[in-house]
């Protein structure tokens, strides 16, 4: 066993590489529970736009063609969400497993011919002088584009929600669906938008994973990351910045238990390899007692009676 | 103008036809899968549905059936329970896991000793491994309000991780020249879950599986508890005003639905499987959702669901092998039936109605 070998910059780095595709895939989430829909499809999305991605990428050779078509995916595979749930009235959680499990099987078939081909790789994108700093540098200012446009995601909702009449709506058709229709709010159609916004953010979390953090294909790649940016949402009692904190909580823990993985340490490597996921129960135990900040819609169909 | 209008009651007929509805939409819509996969449909849809049973090899098929089938519903039987009241168990799958494990592990520790009562010790094992496996999601929710449908899932991955581990560790086979996986239990004839009828596929497990289904009949018709989940399914106020209390059906759902998915794994492990190995699980646990959800949670609906997923299993590999359709068509398959299953629900819920929208 060789502590030393872990750099810690390296570390902090990778976690904030770890952190994306979750990240990314649970502020998607966050905007859909806003309007209170339930879409346990995150899953099932996710890997849609990493088969999705990683095939447009690889055919046209534009890794960001690829995030497009992934995002595109996601948003693709949600609309059947949205079929189910808001025009079938179809239960959401059955809906949501529906989804997950329909988008496992399709992305295995889709990426049959995919599997060993090497993606093109995505250019770095170094901030000038900042990449340059000590420490600092590579932890934060020597990524790929993604990554910054996922933290941008989450500032952008985070202001959508809290200062935008947009918002305001969004979380009124969430907290009260009857009231808002009788408001006038077209409930139907800012929840079919809602859910489109996050199935594309799953896919691009999808892809994140398939084209930057691995890169290859492998069936079922995802491995649990959508349902843990579902307890991330949970984590983050529904508001955008503690999703972030939740996001690299989760990639520190993946990273650091990879690295130990590496260094060889006496846990086995089973042991270790489920560290994230009983994290993840954990951190649910412990933020499950207070519910009061869950839209109170959520998870109901909405049914304009009259 | 198409308008819904909410039924004062499910209508029944309804509620028996969306399943063969699905059924048949699955059926064309996959064709249209098989086409675009360069494959005639007419030729895969018949192999997948014909062949086991009514082809030339039938007589190898046909036991597959039950040998498929039987997991299927009782894990499927298991899930309908918690499902009817709104607990969403869906990490059965881990739940599998861990029966197989621990049910593998008492005949393990048994070997090479022969003696009647392993293999029912092996059954008591095997269903409190999945029942504790489950019990951590429901004692967790009771306790502390945490989502179980995250928990039972992230559970899962736990079991896997935790199957590797024993199958590269703990309960790898001395003998086995430094190969992953256990002893094979077909050779230890204590532990051996035999056809009970050489040749017919009707092993223990598939004896319990239609006693979960007489039990679950039983259970939700006749008994005070049935009744209960199914109204706290249905109505949830009132179910409280009832005084139900919802810890204790919590625990129940959830721990016999573990119990039930770790027989179903024990089953496997000393059956048709043999051994403990690093891929032992066949998605089983997550094909079962589809299963309860098709037989309508309804325990006769399950056996037929579970024997038809089975047909599709079964008819899968058969294709895959003659005709070259991909496995994972067969898996986009399954899941299309499912959604063509909830959104034929609406009719069982909604009237429709053609006419002039009123204003509202």
């Amino acid at each position: 066993m060789d502590l030393s070998a872990i750099n810690p910059v390296l570390l902090l780095a990778s976690l904030m590489v770890a952190a994306t595709p979750i990240l990314l895939a649970a502020i998607g989430e966050l905007v859909v529970e806003k309007a209170g829909v339930l879409n346990l499809g995150v899953e099932g999305m996710m890997i849609v736009g990493a088969i999705a991605g990683f095939a447009t990428a690889v055919e046209t050779g534009s890794p960001w063609l690829g995030f497009v078509a992934a995002a595109a995916g996601g948003a693709v595979l949600s609309a059947l969400f949205a079929l189910l749930t808001l025009v079938a009235l179809a239960n959401q959680v059955a809906s949501g497993l529906a989804l997950t499990l329909f988008g496992l099987g399709l992305s295995a078939l889709m990426g049959q011919s995919y599997v060993g081909v090497k993606p093109p790789a995505f250019a770095q994108l170094d901030i000038p002088v900042l990449s340059d700093l000590p420490v600092l540098g590579p932890i934060l200012f020597a990524h790929d584009p993604v990554l910054y446009l996922g933290i941008a995601i989450v500032a952008g909702v985070w202001a959508l929600l809290k200062y935008t009449r947009a918002g305001l709506i969004l979380r009124a058709v969430g907290e009260n669906h009857d009231a808002a229709h009788a408001l006038g709010y077209k409930v139907v159609r800012i929840r079919l938008l809602a859910i489109l916004a996050g199935g594309a953010c799953a896919g691009l979390g999808g892809a994140y994973i398939s084209l930057v953090r691995v890169p290859q294909w492998t069936e079922g790649m995802t491995a649990g990351a959508g349902w843990i940016a579902l307890a991330l949402v949970v984590f983050a009692s529904w508001k955008p910045w503690r999703v972030l904190l939740g996001a690299w909580l989760f990639g520190g823990i993946t990273v650091l238990q990879l690295n130990l993985q590496a260094a060889g340490v006496a846990i086995p490597v089973e042991y270790l390899a489920m560290s994230p996921y009983l994290v993840t129960i954990l951190v649910l135990v412990i933020l499950s007692a207070d519910k009061s900040s869950a839209p109170a819609s959520l998870g109901r169909n909405f049914h304009a009676s009259t | 103008m198409i308008a819904l209008e909410k039924r004062p009651q499910p209508s029944r007929a309804w509620a028996m036809a969306t399943p063969v509805a699905a059924v048949l939409a699955t059926m064309i819509a996959g064709g249209v899968l098989f086409v675009a996969l360069g494959k005639d449909p007419l030729a895969a849809i018949e192999t997948i549905f014909w062949e086991p049973l009514f082809g030339e090899f039938s007589f190898y098929y046909r036991p597959q059936l039950l040998v498929k089938g039987a997991p299927l519903v009782l894990i499927a039987i298991g899930l309908s329970l918690g499902f009817r009241a709104g607990i969403w168990n869906i990490g059965a799958e881990g739940q599998y896991i861990m029966g197989a494990i621990t049910g593998a592990g008492v005949a393990l520790a048994f070997y090479p000793m022969e003696a009647w009562y392993i293999f029912p010790l092996m059954v008591i094992a095997g269903a409190l491994g999945g029942w504790i496996w489950a019990m951590i999601p429901a004692v967790l929710r009771v306790k502390f309000g945490t989502n179980e449908i995250l928990v039972s899932l992230m559970l899962v991955y736990v079991a896997e991780q935790l199957l590797a581990s024993m199958s590269l560790g703990l309960l790898k086979n001395p003998e086995g020249y430094g190969f992953p996986g256990s002893r094979n239990l077909q050779q230890y004839p204590s532990a051996y879950n035999a056809d009970l009828i050489e040749g017919s596929g009707m092993h223990w497990g598939v004896v319990a599986a239609l006693i979960a289904v007489i039990f679950a009949y039983v259970l939700l018709n006749r008994h005070m508890l049935g009744f209960h989940i199914r109204l706290t399914g249905e109505a949830p106020k009132a179910a409280r005003f009832a005084g139900v209390r919802p810890a204790r059906l919590v625990l129940f759902c959830l721990g016999t639905s573990g119990a039930l998915a770790g027989l179903a794994g024990l089953f496997e492990v000393s059956g048709p499987s043999g051994q403990i190995s690093i891929d032992f699980n066949a998605g089983y646990g997550f094909t079962a959702i589809i299963v309860a959800f098709l037989g309508r949670l309804h325990p006769v609906g399950i056996l037929l669901a579970g024997l038809l997923m089975a047909l599709t299993y079964i008819g899968g590999d058969i294709a895959q092998s003659q005709m070259g359709l991909p496995a994972a068509a067969i898996q986009v398959f399954q899941g299309m039936l499912l959604f063509f299953l909830l959104a034929f629900d609406i009719l069982t819920n909604f009237r429709i109605r053609f006419g002039k929208a009123e204003v509202a």
